[in-house]
């Protein structure tokens, strides 16, 4: 369920009486609403999903957890 | 793209699992509520490289599985109607009511249109002034926001042509359903991270308690998916039942209070079908009386259509871990992707569907589907 | 999980086993008796027509062989051991105009291509219009240039033509058939059943192009990306191949479907089993992103410039190299593998190093959001 992409917020303005934005997916730009997030930044990453950004991604803590995995030991078998 | 390769490697998804089969030491049933996991389990293979301790129950999070027959029908009726243009998610249109399904419709001239977005769909009773525009709101608590706006907006703008068929569902009720039905052999969840991250998670805690079961917060790409399962399975294996976030960079503990304000403001709880379960009490969302106006059931007086499911289906049973897709009689035979009797073949995340696209190798008896497939591959 | 592998396989588990056949639409056209949109899907839904309503009406040796074309030699006439090869296509893309290119391309390069993966040279197409009551003919003229500059870009010409018009309201702007007729060099002989345990699959460039490009600019779901058409003409690129490899095995262009179709149909038509390592498909990092979003499968997307081609190993160096040295096949990528094992099913092995079956789509692909 709930199908949603991370991407850049390149630009926020009016539209419409709503708050829109511009978002960028990995070199794809779309027109995404950002009404739910009223605190987010040109430059944040958001997680969007049909159309509306519903949270901000917080670089701080996807850092941290690659860190942990990379701190996994290394596989011998997983099945052994 | 950034956030989300970083979370596909495969060497570290190796690490994962060697690191999940280090910890295990006895069987356990873990369940993924959310279909967007399932999806990525069997597209990715991740249940492949699991522990042979390690099962995978595949949840009834998928909302065009769970969205009942009679919503199904309610939508063929009125999208079926001359002065209607219907608008859905692209998911929707395969899922079959007990008269066909969307596609059916538009091919016998029912205006069907997919909308990426719900606010296109006010875009376009907008620019339709004579017609009426119906969105099909189906979804958990990750596309309620989307749709709750939809209608928001159809109100203040007084857009009054357009209307929703509203059939929102609620995981927490869910996982209640499920840890009290009988013969419940899950142990462990892994939540949405998705619809978390609308809705926070401190109401997940009364569930670790009252169940006794650890609920782990997680994402939906491989590696997430894979420390969702380590961290259940360290919770497991030491007996504790405590709700975890696996998926922090996205899902904070009060959620998104923008959204929760909207949904509030927009909608009620009330009792709601799942198909395939039946009666899960508080566990949707209908429009609040001030929006009722919006109502598509109301405005097209469709709320008399009441229908019974296929009885050969067990989409049920399925859907609640008691059996796999392929023990099923009907499996693969009277219900296949292109003739499915429950929506849990419709959709491409059902995990009957999933069982019928991905491990259609599989001998009957054996419980690890995928891996069945992998050593097919791997002879190869 | 490598030392158990030898004694699990399907075969092994005997009528254990699901029966695969009895799964593959038993009774067929059951579930729609009116054509939907998934029947021109090239999907599932489209060989259900031409298994079930066309090769029972039109039952021939030639049409049996369900190739891209159709080769054959015409009776009394003489041609030094060469044979014709003639296919057709009618194309309704939607919108008319597209990153990269526009309907005028797809209809000479989608026939040329047609032709040419039966190894064919292609030397003359015909066109025939279906055009609604109101479309400007200034936007005509633009699509009748497209055609003429592709026609002489992929060396054929197009020497017969019809236009009909319909009503306003009965068709969608401007509906194009071609036709094209080839020349089949002397001993080559390119067929989906040609395939071989132990052939090479190759791939030769990105994946997804132009059915991503089309995306972008369908109404409803516009995005920004630099996503332009692959629609390309690949005859040159089967001539290079044929040099080196003379007893290529099949060829196959990728348009609707994308990459699982064609796969799908090798693999049923050949009876042998396919896999594929998902690490070295050539996916295009934007529309990748663009699948992401949409909740698209890459292997389903159209493509309009690529091939698949399976190989015999010993010349798979040679035809990679081959089709890298064509301007339309610098991507190109060694992809799989025929086997023997799970005949008629395509395998994917995924980044984590597990695998996954590989489904022909149904119908059209639509955008999810669950």
């Amino acid at each position: 369920m709930c199908l949603a992409v991370p991407g850049k917020v390149e630009s926020i303005f009016e539209a419409d009486e709503m708050t829109m934005g511009t978002v960028n997916f990995g070199g794809v730009v779309k027109e995404v609403c950002l009404v739910l997030l009223p605190e987010i930044q040109v430059g944040d990453y958001a997680v969007v999903h049909a159309g509306f950004a519903i949270s901000r991604i917080d670089e701080a803590s996807a850092e941290e957890t690659l860190r942990t995995f990379q701190a996994l030991e290394h596989p011998t078998d997983p099945r052994s | 793209m950034k956030h989300l390769t970083e979370y596909r490697d495969g060497e570290t998804a190796k690490r994962l699992a060697g690191e999940i089969a280090r910890q295990v030491t006895r069987p356990w049933a873990i369940m993924e509520v959310c279909g967007g996991q399932t999806h990525s389990i069997i597209r990715n293979g991740i249940d492949q490289i699991l522990p042979d301790q390690i099962e995978m129950i595949h949840g009834p999070g998928c909302p065009v599985c769970v969205t009942p027959l009679e919503v199904i029908d309610k939508a063929l009726a009125i999208a079926a109607r001359p002065d209607v243009i219907f608008c859905s998610f692209g998911d929707m249109l395969r899922v079959p009511g007990s008269e066909g399904d969307l596609f059916k419709v538009k091919a016998a001239g029912g205006d069907v249109r997919v909308v990426y977005c719900p606010l296109d769909a006010v875009k376009i009773a907008r620019e339709n002034p004579d017609r009426e525009v119906v969105l099909l709101a189906i979804g958990f608590e990750t596309t309620a926001p989307a749709n709750a706006m939809a209608v928001k907006v159809a109100h203040d703008q007084h857009v009054d042509n357009f209307s929703a068929l509203v059939s929102h569902v609620l995981v927490p009720p869910a996982i209640r359903a499920i840890m009290e039905s009988p013969g419940n052999r899950v142990a462990g969840f892994l939540a949405a991270g998705h619809v978390c991250a609308v809705t926070g998670y401190s109401h997940y805690r009364p569930l670790c308690d009252q169940y006794q079961v650890p609920i782990v917060i997680t994402g939906f790409e491989p590696l997430d998916v894979l420390d969702g399962i380590r961290r259940c399975i360290i919770q497991l294996e030491s007996g504790t039942a405590e709700l975890e976030n696996a998926y922090p960079r996205v899902v904070t503990e009060q959620g998104n209070v923008a959204a929760q304000v909207l949904l509030e403001e927009v909608f009620e709880t009330i009792d709601r079908n799942w198909r395939g379960i039946g009666a899960i009490a508080q566990s949707g969302w209908r429009l609040r009386d001030a929006y009722r106006s919006f109502d598509a059931e109301i405005k097209f007086d469709v709320s008399a259509i009441a229908t019974r499911e296929s009885t050969l289906c067990r989409a049920g049973d399925v859907l609640k871990g008691a059996i796999k897709p392929n023990q099923c009689e009907a499996f693969g035979k009277q219900c296949t992707p292109r003739t499915p009797l429950g929506a849990t073949m419709v959709s491409g995340e059902g995990a009957c569907a999933a069982y019928y696209n991905y491990g259609r190798l599989v001998p009957l008896e054996a419980p690890d589907v995928q891996a069945a497939s992998a050593k097919v591959a791997e002879q190869a | 999980m490598a030392d158990d592998s030898t004694s699990n396989t399907p075969r092994d588990h005997g009528d254990k086993t699901i029966e695969f056949s009895g799964l593959v639409c038993p009774v067929p056209l059951q579930d729609y008796p009116n054509i939907i949109l998934g029947h021109g899907g090239g999907g599932k839904l489209s060989a259900d027509l031409v298994q079930h309503v066309f090769l029972p009406a039109f039952q021939n040796d030639h049409l049996a062989v369900l190739g891209d074309s159709a080769v054959f030699q015409l009776a009394g006439v003489q041609l030094a051991g060469q044979r014709l090869a003639m296919s057709t296509d009618s194309y309704v893309v939607r919108p008319l105009f597209f990153p990269g290119g526009s309907i005028g391309d797809l209809v000479v390069n989608g026939t040329v291509n047609d032709l040419a993966m039966s190894g064919a040279t292609p030397l003359y197409l015909t066109a025939a219009f279906i055009l609604e009551e109101g479309f400007p003919i200034a936007q005509l003229k633009r699509i009748a240039d497209a055609m003429g500059a592709a026609a002489r870009r992929a060396g054929v010409a197009i020497i017969s033509g019809d236009t009909k018009v319909v009503e306003r309201g009965h068709g969608d702007g401007c509906y194009i058939n071609t036709a094209g007729v080839g020349i089949v060099p002397d001993g080559i002989d390119i067929a989906p059943n040609h395939t071989r345990p132990g052939d090479v699959v190759i791939l030769s460039g990105t994946l997804g192009d132009h059915g991503m490009a089309i995306m972008s600019v369908r109404e409803g779901l516009e995005f920004d990306a630099e996503i332009r058409s692959d629609s390309a003409p690949l005859a040159d690129m089967v001539a290079g191949i044929i040099q080196v490899c003379p007893d290529v095995h099949t060829l196959r262009d990728p348009t609707r479907g994308g990459l699982s179709a064609s796969l799908n149909e090798i693999a049923a038509a050949s009876g042998c089993g396919i896999v594929i390592d998902e690490t070295r498909l050539p996916i295009h990092p934007t529309v990748q992103s663009a699948c992401e979003i949409l909740g698209f499968d890459p292997l389903l997307v159209a493509n309009e410039g690529k091939l698949v081609c399976m190989v015999p190993a010993e010349s798979a160096d040679a035809v990679l190299n081959a089709i890298r040295s064509d301007k339309h096949g610098s991507g190109a990528a060694i992809i799989g593998r025929v086997v023997a094992d799970h005949p008629g099913v395509v395998v994917a092995k995924t980044a984590i190093g597990a695998s996954r079956v590989v489904v022909a789509p149904i119908g059209e692909q639509l955008p999810r959001i669950c």
